[in-house]
């Protein structure tokens, strides 16, 4: 028979405002096995914690019993507590009075029983309890960094500083993201490539680091500390370790009407390419959707032109596997898609443009040399209008509902610049609202309005109109004035909404780390936790966490580094003991439990068994890999036999506790 | 292939041949239009308020009569299309409206939404077939540039109406290619012509209207095709420079029985 004491918690007036915190106390030290029964203002205290310490020596307590708030939230804090006192942690239990009772009732009475209920139900279970006894599994003392922009960069480069490997898979030819692609940063205007590049070349650099570039995870096995990975290495048909990035392929190459992804489609580039001067690794790789010689098999110039040899056309994917003790997650983000916004004529005329494409356009590495041009006559625009919130805070099916909060600091950056650089262009920004907290931000955007003359107007506009004369007839409501403005532009900017990568669903999947409606990787607590997947041993770096500026990235990035650092500088993990658990002579192989569990904890064997007539049988049967198994619970419910069982959570201790909610 | 038609009140009156054409087309593509016996005005565009009842009987009525001829039904006048379509809609989702059409009808008006509601347009493209049409053009408009007006009843409110894309439509375009003729595409085509404020204030209407046109008639068009006598009499009365009339027409001249 156990020896349960019962631990009721006021938690303030949280519990006790509602809950007769005393009577509660009374009624479970009155149920069979309880023989100390307790309340105290708040348990999880010093004081409450040396209560808990002094009963279970004083009484010599087998097993605990505490009323209080969710276990999310002290459930870890008590079981230290026992441990302290010599208790095993699993002969701890917690009843939820705080958020399943007293925060949701208002009538003390109705309260009150509940949380005997709650309490009641349990000791029932706490009586059935086991002592239960972690085991230990070794750290793979190596990270894996998904996405190799600039919170994959920073990330890699803090965890390899630390002194641990780390591996940067990026599915584009070349690290820098989209980093790489924009002009200059807010809110101090230096140039982008000017502080991103060193830091690209510092990952080449660096010992720890090695980049798969033009890489795609493939599989993920395994869990915290001990993770398989595959990786796909997409063929490039170039062998990276010949090439010398010469370039010299690229000019020869006859197929020059290729679109110039990195320039996004602005202009065009050969079939052979290296996207951009500063490109790491600076290896050229074959675009086979118009590459001749790959399609036609005629053509082979890069190759003859190749001094170094390292064409190679007839290259073909290639699978790594590697094991890691961490995965970082930074796959970024893209603009949306602008086809459910026709109002804005983005595909009928192109002098409507993304903001990312006036960064290109703006460039000197972009299609016009750094010079803003029209893209449809290539003359200086004399008239340009800004509109925010394309697609952001929009609850429409097209749009997002989220605000993408980096757009109000570029476009007053865009302005700003344009306005620098040709004082006789007139800048128009139609905003919702104008969001800018940050350092120095809200001076940044004043000095758009203030010093730069750009006319801010509140409002958004309807409609973009083509004239036959080859204009933008902008249709806008001024918010301020109550009118409606018409105003003639000869281009117009459109902030998109910016959204998660389109791998990173798939990827959440193989991860089994959760996601939102949005496609954002949810962290594992939003104020306390913020850089953390829920799913042990994945961490978050960058927007697909959320939409975050630079500065917000880099300093996330070295967050989840950090997290990182912590966990591969233990040498083993305690796993959780309430793991699943077949018994071996109910088990009939049927395969059901197999099929349903997520994590691919369990196998089948065959094994020799006795039988009642001294013959040997075999037979084959569920084996659960502790290290591996998550404690779900899916196998014990699916298990037509009732073979599988789960430590900590037997069906007869949540039968117990069914009853004693019943009685 | 037989569908209910409704044509409306303006196509007995100012738009006779916006109705006549229509007619005498769907004839020469083997399409019967068999005329809703005792139809009734649709009330045009007021009754789209939501909290009157009376002035959608009428719509709800003309839903019931083709359900009991078993027949699809087939409007032409884009209000009456719009008007017929948003009460079917409003019958599909609102028990509210349901319960009174119902108590004045005295019958289950719910059943009356189960009439599919095209629009003649709609009947060429996912009935007859575009391509189907090009096959039967006698006198292919080769060389027209036409310009496609819309206005908003066809097309909006968006999610209900189900015509096309409201912020870049393509039907009509694809119509005029069909017959043989030159699209032109023009911003204004899917904005508001002024619509009834032309009774409340002509000026207005007049502004939008002149927008219209003006904006065909830069972008090179040489005439506009609408299938809204509303449109059509506020775009006139702007003084368009350039013919506005009616998409039928151009088909019954193309498939010769003009």
């Amino acid at each position: 028979m156990q020896k349960i004491g019962v631990f009721v918690c006021h938690c303030g007036t949280n519990i006790a405002g509602t809950v007769d915190v005393k009577a509660v106390a009374e009624a479970l030290g009155k149920e069979p096995g309880v023989v100390f029964s307790a309340e105290y203002p708040y348990m999880c205290s010093e004081a409450g914690q040396n209560l808990i310490k002094n009963a279970i020596k004083d009484y010599g307590l087998t097993g605990i019993v505490v009323c209080s708030c969710s276990p999310r939230m002290h459930e870890a804090t008590f079981r230290k507590t026992a441990a302290a006192a010599g208790l095993n942690s699993y002969m701890v239990e917690i009843a939820n009075i705080r958020e399943q009772c007293s925060w949701i009732h208002k009538d003390i009475k109705v309260a009150t029983e509940k949380a005997i209920v709650l309490g009641r139900t349990a000791i029932a279970k706490v009586a059935l309890n086991t002592p239960l006894t972690a085991s230990s599994s070794p750290v793979v003392k190596r990270a894996l960094v998904i996405g190799g922009g600039i919170a994959g960069i920073q990330t890699a480069l803090d965890i390899a500083d630390a002194g641990y490997e780390v591996d940067i898979v990026e599915k584009e030819p070349t690290i820098g993201g989209k980093m790489a692609q924009i002009d200059k940063t807010f809110p101090t205007l230096d140039c982008a490539a000017c502080i991103l590049t060193p830091k690209m070349v510092d990952c080449a650099q660096n010992e720890k680091i090695h980049i798969y570039s033009y890489s795609e995870v493939e599989s993920v096995k395994g869990f915290v500390g001990n993770f398989t990975v595959s990786i796909k290495k997409k063929a490039r048909y170039v062998d990276e370790t010949k090439c010398t990035g010469c370039g010299l392929c690229t000019e020869k190459c006859p197929m020059k009407k290729t679109p110039n992804l990195f320039n996004l489609g602005l202009d065009n580039r050969s079939a052979i390419y290296i996207p951009f001067a500063q490109a790491i690794p600076k290896v050229a790789t074959i675009d086979a959707d118009y590459c001749n010689m790959l399609k036609n098999g005629k053509c082979g110039v890069c190759s003859k032109v190749c001094a170094a040899g390292a064409i190679d056309y007839k290259q073909k994917d290639q699978i790594i596997e590697e094991k890691y003790g961490a995965i970082v997650v930074a796959t970024g983000f893209n603009p949306i898609k602008l086809d459910g916004y026709d109002e804005f004529a983005y595909n009928e005329s192109p002098d409507v443009v993304t903001s990312l494409e006036l960064e290109r356009l703006m460039n000197a590495a972009g299609p016009n040399g750094g010079t803003l041009l029209r893209p449809s006559d290539k003359t200086h625009p004399k008239t340009i209008v800004f509109v925010q919130c394309v697609g952001s805070r929009d609850t429409t099916d097209c749009g997002k509902p989220y605000c993408s909060k980096i757009c109000c600091m570029y476009t007053a950056k865009h302005a700003m610049l344009i306005r620098d650089k040709y004082p006789d262009t007139e800048v128009y920004v139609f905003y919702i609202d104008v969001r800018t907290p940050g350092k120095n931000f809200d001076e940044f955007y004043r000095r758009a309005v203030e010093e730069y003359g750009v006319h801010y107007i509140k409002g958004m506009v309807g409609k973009v109109m083509p004239q036959p004369d080859g204009k933008l007839l902008v249709r806008a409501a001024d918010l301020i004035m109550n009118e409606q403005v018409m105003i003639n532009a000869d281009m117009v900017v459109l902030a998109a909404a910016i959204e998660p990568d389109k791998t990173a669903r798939p990827l959440a999947t193989m991860l089994t780390a959760s996601m939102d409606t949005n496609d954002f990787f949810t962290e594992a607590h939003p104020k306390l936790r913020p850089v953390e997947s829920p799913t042990a041993g994945i961490f978050l770096s960058g927007v697909c966490q959320g939409p975050k500026d630079i500065p917000e990235t880099v300093a996330q990035a070295s967050a989840a580094a950090a997290k990182v650092i912590g966990l591969l500088a233990k040498d083993k993990l305690l796993s959780n003991p309430c793991v699943a658990h077949s018994d071996e002579n109910l088990c009939n192989g049927c395969s059901s439990c197999e099929r349903v569990c997520p994590y691919g904890a369990i196998s089948y064997v065959d094994k020799e068994f006795r039988m009642p007539d001294r013959t040997t049988k075999i037979r084959r049967v569920a084996s659960v890999n502790a290290a591996v198994c998550q404690g779900c619970g899916a196998c014990t419910v699916a298990c037509p036999s009732g073979a599988m069982d789960l430590s900590g959570f037997s069906n007869k201790q949540i039968m117990a506790e069914v009853d004693a909610i019943c009685r | 292939m037989t569908f209910s038609y409704y044509p409306g009140c303006t196509l007995k009156t100012k738009a006779k041949e916006l109705d006549g054409y229509a007619r005498r087309s769907a004839e020469a593509l083997g399409i019967t239009l068999d005329e809703l016996a005792d139809w009734q005005c649709c009330g045009g565009v007021y009754t789209t308020a939501k909290d009157e009842i009376a002035t959608k009987l009428s719509s709800v009525r003309a839903l019931m009569s083709a359900k009991k001829e078993g027949n699809a039904l087939v409007t032409l006048c884009s209000a009456c299309h719009n008007v017929i379509k948003q009460t079917k809609h409003e019958l599909d989702t609102n028990d509210d409206m349901n319960l009174r059409a119902s108590n004045y009808m005295g019958c289950n008006a719910r059943e009356a939404a189960d009439t599919e509601v095209i629009h003649y347009l709609e009947m060429l493209r996912d009935v007859v077939g575009f391509d189907k049409i090009k096959e039967k053009v006698v006198n292919p408009l080769t060389g027209r540039k036409i310009a496609a007006y819309y206005g908003c009843l066809l097309l909006r409110p968006g999610k209900t109406m189900q015509f096309d894309n409201p912020e870049n439509p393509k039907i009509i375009e694809d119509f005029i290619r069909a017959i043989g003729a030159t699209p032109v595409i023009y911003p204004m085509r899917n904005e508001c012509c002024g619509g009834y404020i032309t009774v409340k204030d002509a000026e207005a209407a007049k502004k939008n209207s002149t927008a219209v046109h003006e904006s065909a008639a830069g972008f090179g068009a040489d005439c506009i095709i609408t299938a809204c006598p509303l449109c059509r009499y506020n775009l006139i009365k702007a003084e368009s420079p350039i013919p506005v009339i009616y998409f039928t027409e151009l088909l019954a001249e193309a498939l010769g029985v003009k």
